[in-house]
């Protein structure tokens, strides 16, 4: 028992380059992006038969492996680069609009076209973002959109209203489709403990049952026709495009409509009470519980913001592009309402990480169609890479290992969600 | 068997868990590895027993040097270890608990539980454990399912048991017990390694004791050194074991319960008819082993948990099924027994946590928006006043130590504006400093003339706190008893004696 000097705690701050190497969840997204791009090189070498044939060839010439080389890099260079040319701009167009002072609007389209892809993107995932936040999965975001397009599509182009109430209340009434279709998992799973990933998957069925009987029905078929098609918005309930009509860039006015959303979601989640009761119950349910917070509460109005912001979404969706809805609405490939859980989970269910997720996302999305237009790889492969980006973003580990980050704090490396929320 | 480790040393990172650890077992020998929680103990059993590789120093088992490559490999080396959670299937018997992974068989692969049983019961007899090897696990009291801990190290012929923090789980008797069989296994000529942060345990059983801190050993000591001693080598500077009270002076009753009545979660009685009053300006230290009912008992104070029949009075007002937020605004505080189950949220900051139950409270919000300069300025003082060590008060709960962890709720309820406080094992886990802070703090409520609750499986935390003492066992009240009455009586009433019988 002689020297019992403690030694001080080590309490210094790292260094900024460590902070920087170290694994932050800033860092592994990026990585991802990275590796995802890695990965979807790899995927068009081994697709593009040019590709393969040179490689075939690399012991029949001397100089068979730097021309293998060569071609792998002309594809993957000339794929990645229609991406980008076709989802930002165009450099040569773009200094050309530069120094002529032409052709503004053809440099500007790409950039416009993601934009419009990404502003309902962006809505509803934050709807995604704010139930997962509360710990509950809307897999229905996607029904509640079509319920929400449907509701405002009705309003916008059924009822007359004077100009400048005309477009807020069509919004107002996709919110509220939206929240309507989000209430019912909310109050099933809060007065029956009904599981919500079930009846939310489910209700997505009903909704595109009740899409494909909306728009064959009489009054709300565009008249004249019999294909499944609604009637067209009013002028007064679009979303104009923000350089006018005739710019031909469809960029629009919901581009506020999305902002006003994030700001929105950063005061829920961030500086309202009712947010703070979210994140309670969606980390620690029985600690929630402890403190007074009715989970039942949160479960039903968490899911009402969340289908509310769905309902928005599908209607920023029509108004700002087709001006009516047929029955491939929000189908397949166009189900926003499922890209935004990836995107969410990408974004970290944060307002201003989902926006960044939801530009990449509508980036890759526009850009692939450029893609398969100038070098003929297919669309899917956009597809197949923003799969990889998100699987590298799930499995924070494995981009730690493969890029020998140094170990973070535990608390901050961690999946966005906590598995099934029961 | 004798053990010795030489300079045994592991890091995690830049944390040194172990540093330069040196120790020798001799058989026969009672060895006590005494330490605050987070001193490394578990580290080092770990290496012991296979589970981490030292980054240096050597094992040696009788002058021989060993590595160990997992568990298995100790076993091998007669390496017993008894783990704080029993690693028991509790739907089948003593014996095929004990041959699980090992059975002995006969023709056709088929165990021979014949064979299994004879041998259970001769090694019970030899040690005197007394455990019927046809008992199934579940049915048996927490003491005697450690007893099937150790017969199953000892069946593995093990010649050095580790035991790790044993007496946790059990009640007074049980311990008693517990370092009779201790004895007898060490007379038997088997060495022990008995882990623990418990002085009075280390004092009764130990041959020799090794403290360590911070991942170092301190010091060895004898048992004949006093509680003072080995508490003062265990943190480094004088503790007080006792709390220092004013007088008891109590006031009229705060909190009332009359015959209440309330079910656990499979809907059995837990709480049998239980009337209790607690006064101003009092500590009602409620004591009992875990499990019989303190736990429903405190959830229905709390409006966690549904109330049968009964009542339960807040200054003369109806509490019971009531809300949790209801309970919350009636001035009701609450420590919960699981701190990081219903106290915090560990990946949300310190001053998140600081307002987990008042996030509405003025200045913390204001018309739904909350107010961060309020809840951080909050933290900081909260922090210094309460003595929390945190990196800053943005860190996440969870990245706190145990005893921290728990300075942070106690610093929410007790500076909310508290009519009553319902604290369960408010020390549990806690280093010797940490429970000395939460006791004074509870002690300091009451010397402001406010009622308390506590409820501890802890005796000494009972007697520390209490002004007077309530014993529970089985969902009845067995009696309250003023603090001067002996460890023995309480330890009855634990075990359902009566008033009568445990000599009240």
């Amino acid at each position: 028992m002689s020297d019992l000097a403690v030694p001080p705690l080590r309490n210094q701050k790292p260094s900024l380059w460590a902070r920087y190497t170290s694994a932050n969840p800033l860092l592994i997204a990026a990585l991802a992006l990275v590796l995802g791009l890695v990965f979807g090189a790899i995927v068009i070498a081994v697709t593009t038969p040019v590709v393969l044939d040179a490689w075939r060839g690399i012991f029949h010439h001397w100089d068979g492996l730097p021309h293998a080389l060569n071609v792998t890099f002309d594809n993957v260079g000339a794929a990645y680069r229609a991406i980008f040319t076709g989802s930002v701009v165009d450099p040569q167009g773009f200094w050309h609009s530069l120094t002529t002072g032409k052709g503004w609007p053809n440099t500007l389209t790409p950039i416009s076209e993601t934009l419009t892809y990404a502003t309902p993107l962006v809505i509803v995932s934050i709807g995604v973002g704010i139930a997962f936040q509360t710990g509950l999965f809307n897999i229905g975001a996607n029904g509640q959109a079509v319920i929400g397009g449907i509701a405002g599509t009705v309003i916008g182009s059924m009822i007359n209203l004077p100009t400048f109430i005309h477009l807020p209340f069509s919004l107002i009434g996709a919110i509220v489709g939206g929240m309507v279709c989000g209430a019912i998992p909310g109050l099933l799973k809060a007065y029956t403990g009904a599981h919500e990933v079930i009846v939310t998957l489910m209700f997505n069925y009903v909704t595109y049952a009740f899409l494909l009987f909306a728009v064959l029905s009489t009054p709300f078929q565009q008249p004249g026709q019999s294909n499944d098609i609604s009637r067209t918005l009013d002028p007064s309930a679009i979303l104009a495009p923000l350089f006018g009509t005739s710019s031909g860039l469809r960029v629009s006015y919901g581009i506020f409509v999305a902002i006003a959303v994030v700001v929105f979601a950063w005061w829920l989640l961030d500086r309202s009470s009712l947010g703070f009761d979210f994140r309670v119950a969606g980390a620690n349910p029985s600690a929630a519980r402890a403190s007074g917070i009715n989970a039942r509460y949160v479960i039903v109005v968490s899911f009402l913001i969340s289908g509310g912001l769905a309902g928005l979404a599908g209607f920023v969706q029509v108004a700002s592009t087709t001006h009516y809805i047929d029955g491939g609405f929000l189908i397949g490939n166009a189900g926003i309402g499922f890209t935004a859980i990836t995107v969410a989970l990408l974004g970290r269910n944060r307002p201003m990480g989902i926006v960044w997720a939801s530009l990449l996302f509508a980036a890759l999305s526009v850009g692939g169609r450029n893609m398969q237009a100038s070098t003929g790889i297919p669309l899917d492969l956009a597809t197949v890479i923003q799969s990889a980006i998100v699987l590298f973003v799930a499995t924070p580990v494995l981009v730690k290992e493969i890029f020998r980050l140094k170990k973070a704090p535990t608390s901050t490396l961690q999946l966005a969600t906590t598995g099934w929320g029961t | 068997m004798q053990l010795e480790l030489r300079g045994i040393t592991k890091q995690f990172g830049s944390l040194t868990a172990n540093d330069h650890i040196s120790l020798k077992v001799e058989p026969g020998q009672i060895h006590s590895l005494l330490g605050e929680n987070g001193a490394g103990k578990s580290t080092l059993m770990n290496v012991l027993f296979g589970l981490l590789h030292p980054d240096e120093g050597e094992i040696l088992i009788d002058g021989e040097v060993v590595k160990f490559a997992d568990s298995g490999d100790a076993v091998r080396r007669g390496i017993g270890m008894v783990h704080q959670h029993f690693m028991l299937v509790p739907v089948f018997t003593v014996a095929e608990n004990v041959v699980l992974g090992f059975e002995p068989t006969t023709y056709l692969n088929r165990v021979d539980y014949k064979k299994a049983t004879n041998d259970i019961r001769e090694l019970s007899r030899q040690f005197k454990l007394e455990v019927d090897p046809n008992a199934v696990v579940e049915s048996l009291p927490v003491g005697i399912q450690q007893r099937v801990e150790i017969l199953k190290a000892l069946s593995h012929d093990a010649e050095l048991l580790i035991l790790d923090e044993p007496t946790a789980v059990l009640t007074p008797q049980e311990i008693d017990a517990l370092m009779v069989i201790m004895r007898s296994l060490a007379d038997a000529g088997k060495s022990i390694l008995f882990i623990t942060h418990k002085l009075k345990e280390v004092k009764a059983i130990a041959d020799v004791i090794t403290v360590i801190r911070l991942g170092r050993v301190v010091g060895t000591a004898e048992p004949s050194a006093s509680e003072g001693e080995l508490a003062t080598m265990m943190v480094g500077r004088e503790v007080q074991l006792v709390v220092q009270k004013s007088q008891y002076t109590p006031g009229a009753n705060v909190l009332e319960v009359r015959d209440l009545v309330v079910l656990d979660d499979r809907g059995l009685v837990a709480v049998d008819h239980v009337s209790l009053d607690v006064r101003e300006g009092e500590v009602l230290a409620l004591a009992g082993v875990q499990g019989n009912g303190q736990t429903e008992f405190v959830e229905a104070l709390v409006g966690m948990r549904h109330v049968e029949s009964g009542s339960i009075m807040l200054h003369g007002k109806e509490i019971a099924n009531r809300t949790p937020r209801q309970a919350l605004d009636a001035g009701l505080g609450h420590i919960p027994e699981d701190r990081q189950r219903d106290g915090l949220v560990l990946t949300m900051s310190v001053a998140d946590n600081l307002v987990l139950n008042t996030p509405r409270k003025p200045p913390f919000a204001r018309r739904g928006t909350r107010n961060l300069a309020a809840v951080n300025a909050n933290a900081e003082t909260l922090v210094r006043d309460f003595d929390i060590r945190t990196s800053s008060i943005a860190a996440p709960a969870g990245s706190l130590s145990g005893g921290n962890q728990q300075k942070v709720i106690v610093a929410r309820e007790l500076s909310r504006d508290l009519e009553f406080l319902v604290a369960s094992q408010p020390t549990r886990g806690l280093d010797v400093g940490s429970i000395e802070y939460v006791h004074n703090q509870i002690i300091e409520f009451r010397n402001r003339g406010k009622g308390s609750l506590i409820v501890s499986s802890e005796l000494d935390e009972v007697y520390a706190l209490g002004d007077r003492i309530a014993v529970m066992y089985e969902g009845r009240i067995g009696g309250v008893v003023d603090p001067t009455i002996s460890r023995e009586s309480i330890g009855l009433l634990m075990a359902g004696a009566t008033m009568e019988a445990a000599g009240v």
